[in-house]
This record gives structure tokens, C-alpha cells and sequence, in this order.
């Protein structure tokens, strides 16, 4: 993001610190964010960040392995290199009133609602105990309990989706806000847009959220994207944007605070861009052979969202031996997930005609 | 404790691989990420990461390797404090790949009772509700009484809301949502901008909010725009989250032909919904069926597509004048006694069936004519009901017959009723044409009542 210049000379550079220009509002939360870029966690705070995601992080590890395994079928997709945004954002909402609504890589959001990672990973395996009794599958999870709406596997529709959630929101006036999270990939689809022009029109509480992992699938962001600064698509439609660094879960979390009250204040929809990373294949059955070992290499060696807190923990007094043991835990509770997606019985095969209507006609 | 790498699966398909290569060897290091060996699928050559952190033990399956299948045991990792050269290979019998999901021995297609068809719980078949002697009965347009009906569950529930392209301030394209925006606001009667697979997306989450939205599109052939969300997000919701997130929509506008508008505004959606599981799908004819399932369709907790007809909107019925006229899903209506012939239609059709009821009536012909009002679920046993009486049938339905609601009744009767049939099972419908806008060819591609006259006489052997 360009700053703006100490002296403006002409008219554009000055409407971005004057408030009374006309499109001062579209830059004004980024320059919030600008002015103090992260979130000032104490430090159990700071803990338990980096205990939620190093748990998606072992999850989606071990779901990996169970694919590999044959024990997950179908499409899987993997949320590593991904957690600070799932966590910093999230971290933030009022989950008594909040709604969130994704994609397909959705696991990671689960998680971070602290939902029990056993029936997310029996989701997973296609058992009669993961949450949608097995009958979703991992891109099908919903949790209306946590008031978490999915879990969507045509890319884009999570958006529109999410604009009707924030509709309700404000039909209730129940103070909530919808968390609509999308890919760089989603960001090409029409509805996006559509659903950017009616929230702005209508002044739904929305937070829409570009996870920016760079790859499309196999596309790179530049090969399939005219404007690649996707915070900046909002603008046609009046809506704000910020440009977050999705690997550090303190900006992500500090940005989330800026949007979220900007939201509630009554000031309508943020588009938010979070620049994240993922790891692994866009599926499981991805090759990755549209970029360069080096490349994901050095996000791991050099942007790593964990080790980038444990570092920070560490500094902080926390002890190797500390975060070593906390790993250990989560390493357990991702086995016990495992076993008991392993072990737990498929469903009943009558569960075949159950549920796709509610109601008897 | 030793960690036995497998054989992965490296795409949904894949059973077994070629290990073209190790990249690490016996002995090695390994940190989480590291990429272990090649492995050569049909499709790619993918390479396998490691997951876990340790020592490359022993290598059981030597690079160049061919159909190596999935879940046979390529190596052993040793962990934290382990002596990789310790660790014993196992034994064949171990590597065995067990209880693959979905290929239980429980769920075969072996059933000894032969019974292809789930057993249901079969719920009592709901009917009409009696009209009590001495109702007032009031003649309406069908349109009124689709507004009628909306506006009397507005009134019962907070939650409904109507939003669609100019249903408000116009008063809607087709004045269906004439007046409800002056009872109430514009915060229950919204104008969308024209955007229909976004307006269609908002409804639909807002249905999983829990609100009881009516998404009126100006005529189902816009829908195509939406159709993902009424059929990928409405349709599917429930059963892909195991009955946790419910989806009470209501779609609805005019659907089928109009008048001269040519083939892109021209065509009848019925069939399409209809193979839906997931979706309620009405199609009524008359002012007392619009009203009676407009109000069931809002208060259904499940998606509904009700496919209104432009042609029929200004045509004006009996309507009993009750409190709460409410009619089942789910259910056909006979609008006609007749005992040589079956007649069943829906929508527009019901009118040109009566019109040719009326006219083989003149030739001595007593046809039954079946309103089927919901097309899915469809009332199987009103249709079978009739062919026990009539043993013969005709579709007419204004609309394509390839894959056509005349199709599926044609089958039900073949596969359900073949013991009563007297005479093949006709269909009357659409010309297989995209519809034409010349006034001539457009009559030409049309259903109306003299084929049916035609196809029943062709039944009954009087032609």
C-alpha cells in the first residue's frame, strides 16, 4: 500500500489523509491498520494462539496421512500454511452473535471454534460420528450450534451465502456480523461481486476475506487475475480494503479488530485481504508442479505463522521444553481424533434416505 | 515408536503406484515436509512428504517398483530415540490393507428379500382439508391469490420477507407483489438489483440464518443464473449436514411459456426441479391451489420451487373464503370424475385437459382429469389410483417431453400399473423445438386441447 506523501502536491495523494474526501473512507481502515499493525496479545493470548494453530496444523497433517491411507476418500484439502488467518480473525468474533461461512478448505475454520477435532476428523473418515454423520464429507461441515453455515464446495457460493447470513443479522438487528471467507480462485467469480454490490446497496454487516494463497488450483495469482490486489476490488462498489500479512496471526488479529468494529459501528461491509500460503497441494491428489520447491521452502524456513509466534514466545520466557511439551499434547489429541475416525462405524446404511427432507409429505 | 510409512493414495482413484524413486535412504534424517521418494501415478508423478519427524529405518520396497498398491508398507521411520537399524520389518501379514470404508461386507447388494425399494415409514396421506357447508366461496385471480397467500403468512410471521427485482416500489413485474410493500416497508418487500445468482445466494443464506425468504424471480428462465443455489446450496444443505442446517426458502414466479417472448423466455422448468431430491416442488393451477400452497410452501421447513404461470395469473377461480386456507404438499387433486380415461397434467395443462375433457365428454368419452399440483414429491398412488379405475392414461404437460414430468409418469405407470394398463401410456406435449416467436409456429409447438382429444381417442381405440 502506497503511503501517502508528507506533502500533498495534487489532488489524489491528498484525499488520502483528508477525511473529507470523498473516497478517504475506502483507505481509511488500512491506515488505521498502518498506524499499529499488531494486535497487542498478552501473553496468554499469545499461547493460545499458537495452541490453535499448531493444532490445525497437526490435524491436517495427520488427515494427509489418514488420505494417504486410504481412510479419507474424495477431495481433501489442507489448511497448512494457513492457520494465522483462521485464528486471527476468528479469535476475534463475538460467537454469541457471529456467523462465519467458507469454502471447501474448511477444516482449519472448524477447529478454530474449538469444536471437538474428533467429529470433524470422523467427518473426515465418513463416519456416523463426524458432525454431518459422514454424509458431508470433508467440504460439507457445518456447526449451527457455533453458528458456523459451512463447509461449501462450489467456489464462490459461500460468498452470496454469507451475504444472506449478514442479511439476517440485520433483519434481527441482532448485532451479529458474517465472516465470509473466499480464495484468490473465488475472487474471479461473478457472484462475488454481485453480493459486494447488494451488501454495500443494503449495508450488511459483513466482513468478506480474500485468503490469498496465491495458487488458483494450479494458477498463479498473476496468471488468472487482472487486479491481483484484491483488496483493492471492493472499491467499485464503495467497500474498504485492507492489505493484511495473512502469516502473522498478531496482524491478521489486529486487522480483525479495525474491520469487526468498523462493521458494527454501522459503516456496512470490509473487504479484507489476507496474503497466507498453503503448503500443501490445492487437493490431495495435486502434483504441484506450477511452482518451485525453493518457493514453498522458504515459506516454511522464513514465514512459518507458528514458528514465527513461538519465537515470539520465546522471547517472551516461555521455554523450548514448554512448547515442546504442548506440541506432544496436541500430537495426542490428533492421534486419539485419528483412532476414533478409524474405529467409529460407518453409518447405518438406512441413513442413506434420512435427512433430505425435513418435514414428511 | 516406529512409524510404518504406506503406499499413499494420491488421488480419489488411485489403488496402486509405481515407486519410482527414494529420495532419502536408510539412515537419513527426516523432518516434517521432507520429500521421501517419487511415486509414479497413472496420472503424475506426485512426491511423498513426510509427516512425521525421525530416521529412515528400512526400506521395504526398492525404487523402480511397479504397482506398488495402496497401504503396502515402502518403510519404516524410526522416532526420537530409536535405533532405525532395531526396528524389525513386519511381517507380511501386517501389510495387508483392512476394512476398506464403504466396501464393508454389511453393504452389499445381496438382500435375500430381493427388495430393491428402502422401506419407508409411510405417513397417513394427507388430503384437503373439508370445506364447511355454508363457506362463502369468492372468485379470484390467481394472482390475487398468490398474494393473498403471501401476505397472510407476512402478517403470521416476522421471519417471512419477499425479495426479487421490482417486487416492491413497481409493485412487481407481473404485480404479483402488488401492495405489499405499503402493508409492510421496505424491509420485509426488497427490491434487488437484477442479479439473480447473487439475489438467489443472499435468499438462500438467509434461509440458513433463519429467516423465511421468498425469492421471486421475474420468470424461472432467469433462474438459470441462479440454479447452483437453489439446487448445490438449498437443495443439499440439510442432508449434507446430517439434518443440522435447515434451508426454508421459497422460490417462486412464472414458469413456461408466455406469449410471443421466443425460446429464451419460453420454457418450462418443472421437469428439471422435479429430479431433485432435496427440493419441494409445486406447480399450481387454479386460485384455491395457489393460495392453499403458497401459505404451506412458506411454512415448509424444506427449499421449495413454485412455479407460477404468467398465462394463468389473470384467470379467476373459486376460492373458499376461510381464516387460514392451507392445502398438502405432496398430494394431486382429482378436478374431475371420469371413469373411461385418465388425463393427468399440472399447471396450464390442467386448463387445456379440462377444455378437452369437455369436448370427448360431447363424443361419449368420460375422462378423469388429475391436477397433480406438487411435482416432487410426486403423488404416485392419486395417478395409480386412476389407471386402476380407467386403465388407460395421458400426460399433457406444457413442456418438452424428452426427460419430461410425463416421462416419470409414463414409467411409475409402466413399473407400478402395468397390471391395468389397457393401452400404452401417451404423452402430450411441447413440440421438441426451442420455442419459436412467429405467432403461427409458436401455436404449432404449443400442447392445447385438441391433442389431447386426439391422444385420448388413440388410447380409448375411437380414433
Amino acid at each position: 500500500m502506497a503511503k501517502a506523501p508528507a506533502k500533498a502536491k495534487n489532488s489524489a495523494p491528498a484525499a488520502q489523509t483528508n477525511p473529507d474526501a470523498e473516497d478517504f473512507a475506502l483507505r481509511s481502515l488500512q491506515q488505521e491498520l498502518e498506524q499499529q499493525k499488531r494486535f497487542d496479545a498478552s501473553d496468554e493470548q499469545m499461547l493460545h494462539f499458537y495452541e490453535q494453530m499448531l493444532l490445525i496444523r497437526r490435524f491436517e497433517e495427520r488427515a494427509g496421512q489418514l488420505y494417504g491411507l486410504g481412510l479419507i476418500g474424495g477431495f481433501c484439502h489442507l489448511y497448512i500454511g494457513q492457520e494465522a488467518v483462521a485464528i486471527g480473525l476468528q479469535s476475534a468474533l463475538d460467537n454469541d452473535r457471529d456467523s462465519v461461512i467458507t469454502g471447501y478448505r474448511d477444516h482449519g475454520h472448524m477447529l478454530a471454534y474449538g469444536i471437538d477435532p474428533k467429529v470433524i476428523m470422523a467427518e473426515l473418515t465418513g463416519r456416523q460420528a463426524g458432525i454431518s454423520k459422514g454424509k458431508g464429507g470433508s467440504m460439507h461441515m457445518f456447526s449451527t450450534e457455533h453458528k458456523f453455515y459451512g463447509g461449501h464446495g462450489i467456489v464462490g457460493a459461500q460468498v452470496a451465502l454469507g451475504g444472506g447470513l449478514a442479511l439476517a443479522h440485520q433483519y434481527n438487528e441482532d448485532g451479529g456480523l458474517c465472516l465470509a471467507y473466499f480464495g484468490d480462485g473465488a475472487a474471479n467469480q461473478g457472484q462475488v461481486y454481485e453480493t459486494m454490490n447488494m451488501a454495500s446497496l443494503w449495508n450488511l454487516p459483513i466482513v468478506f476475506v480474500v485468503e490469498n494463497n496465491q495458487y488458483a488450483m494450479g494458477t498463479a495469482v498473476k496468471r488468472s487475475s487482472a487486479e491481483t490486489e484484491f483488496y483493492r476490488r471492493g472499491t467499485a462498489f464503495r467497500i474498504p480494503g485492507m492489505d493484511v500479512n495473512g502469516m502473522d496471526v498478531l496482524e491478521v488479529r489486529q486487522a480483525a479488530e479495525i474491520a469487526f468494529k468498523h462493521v458494527r459501528d454501522g459503516n456496512g461491509p470490509v473487504l479484507m485481504e489476507c496474503n497466507t500460503y498453503r503448503y500443501r497441494g490445492h487437493s490431495m491428489s495435486d502434483p504441484a508442479k506450477y511452482r518451485t520447491r525453493e518457493e514453498v521452502q522458504d515459506y516454511r524456513d522464513h514465514k512459518d505463522p507458528i514458528e514465527a509466534i513461538k519465537k515470539l514466545l520465546i522471547e517472551k520466557g516461555k521455554s523450548e521444553d514448554d512448547l515442546k511439551a504442548i506440541d506432544k499434547d496436541i500430537r495426542k489429541v490428533v492421534s486419539e481424533a485419528a483412532d476414533f475416525a478409524e474405529n467409529s462405524p460407518e453409518p447405518d446404511p438406512a441413513e442413506l434416505y434420512t435427512d433430505v427432507l425435513v418435514e414428511e409429505y | 515408536m516406529a512409524i510404518e510409512l504406506k503406499m499413499p493414495a494420491l488421488s480419489p482413484t488411485m489403488e496402486e503406484g509405481t515407486l519410482a524413486k527414494w529420495l532419502k535412504q536408510e539412515g537419513d534424517a527426516i523432518e516434517i515436509g521432507d520429500i521421501i521418494a517419487e511415486i509414479e501415478t497413472d496420472k503424475a508423478t506426485m512426491e511423498f512428504e513426510a509427516v512425521d519427524e525421525g530416521t529412515l529405518g528400512k526400506i521395504m520396497v526398492a525404487e523402480g517398483t511397479e504397482g506398488v498398491k495402496v497401504g503396502e508398507v515402502i518403510a519404516i521411520l524410526a522416532g526420537e530415540g530409536e535405533d532405525a537399524s532395531d526396528i524389525e520389518a513386519p511381517t507380511s501379514d501386517d501389510t495387508k490393507v483392512e476394512d476398506t470404508p464403504g466396501e464393508g461386507k454389511d453393504v452389499g447388494q445381496d438382500d435375500a428379500d430381493g427388495s430393491i425399494t428402502p422401506e419407508k415409514p409411510k405417513s397417513e396421506p394427507k388430503s384437503d382439508p373439508e370445506i364447511p357447508d355454508g363457506t362463502n366461496m369468492l372468485t379470484i385471480s390467481v394472482r390475487e391469490a398468490l398474494r393473498d397467500g403471501m401476505a397472510e403468512e407476512m402478517r403470521r410471521d416476522e421471519r417471512v420477507f419477499v425479495m426479487g427485482e421490482e417486487v416492491a416500489e413497481y409493485q412487481g413485474a407481473y404485480k404479483v407483489t402488488q401492495g405489499l410493500l405499503d402493508e409492510f416497508g421496505p424491509k420485509r418487500v426488497i427490491d434487488t438489483p437484477i442479479t439473480e445468482y447473487g439475489f438467489a445466494g443472499i435468499g438462500t443464506g438467509a434461509a440458513m440464518g433463519g429467516l423465511r425468504p421468498i425469492v421471486e424471480f421475474m420468470t424461472f428462465n432467469f433462474a438459470m443464473q441462479a440454479i447452483d443455489h437453489i439446487v448445490n446450496s438449498a437443495a443439499k444443505t440439510n442432508y449434507m449436514s446430517g439434518g443440522q442446517m435447515r434451508c426454508p426458502v421459497v422460490f417462486r414466479g412464472p414458469n413456461g411459456a408466455a406469449s410471443r417472448v421466443g425460446a429464451q423466455h419460453s420454457q418450462n422448468y418443472g421437469p428439471w426441479y422435479a429430479s431433485v431430491p432435496g427440493l419441494i416442488v409445486i406447480a399450481p393451477y387454479d386460485s384455491s391451489d395457489a393460495k392453499g400452497l403458497m401459505k404451506a410452501a412458506i411454512r415448509s421447513e424444506d427449499p421449495v420451487v413454485f412455479l407460477e404461470n404468467e398465462l394463468v395469473y389473470g384467470r379467476s377461480f373459486e376460492l373458499p373464503q376461510l381464516d387460514d386456507h392451507v392445502l398438502p404438499i405432496g398430494k394431486a387433486r382429482i378436478v374431475r370424475e371420469g371413469s373411461d380415461v385418465t388425463i393427468v397434467s399440472y399447471s396450464i395443462g390442467v386448463g387445456f385437459s379440462l377444455e378437452a375433457a369437455e369436448k370427448l365428454a360431447e363424443e361419449g368419452i368420460e375422462a378423469e382429469v388429475i391436477d397433480l399440483r406438487t411435482l416432487r414429491p410426486l403423488d404416485k398412488q392419486a395417478i395409480l389410483d386412476s389407471l386402476a379405475k380407467t386403465n388407460r392414461l395421458v400426460i399433457a404437460e406444457e413442456g418438452w417431453p424428452t426427460c419430461s414430468i410425463a416421462s416419470e409418469v409414463t414409467a411409475i405407470c409402466m413399473e407400478e400399473g402395468f397390471d391395468h394398463l389397457d393401452a400404452p401410456v401417451l404423452r402430450v406435449c411441447n413440440e421438441d423445438v426451442p420455442l419459436p416467436y412467429a405467432a403461427n409456429l409458436e401455436k404449432l409447438a404449443l400442447i392445447d386441447a385438441q391433442r389431447i382429444v386426439e391422444a385420448v381417442k388413440k388410447v380409448c381405440y375411437r380414433d
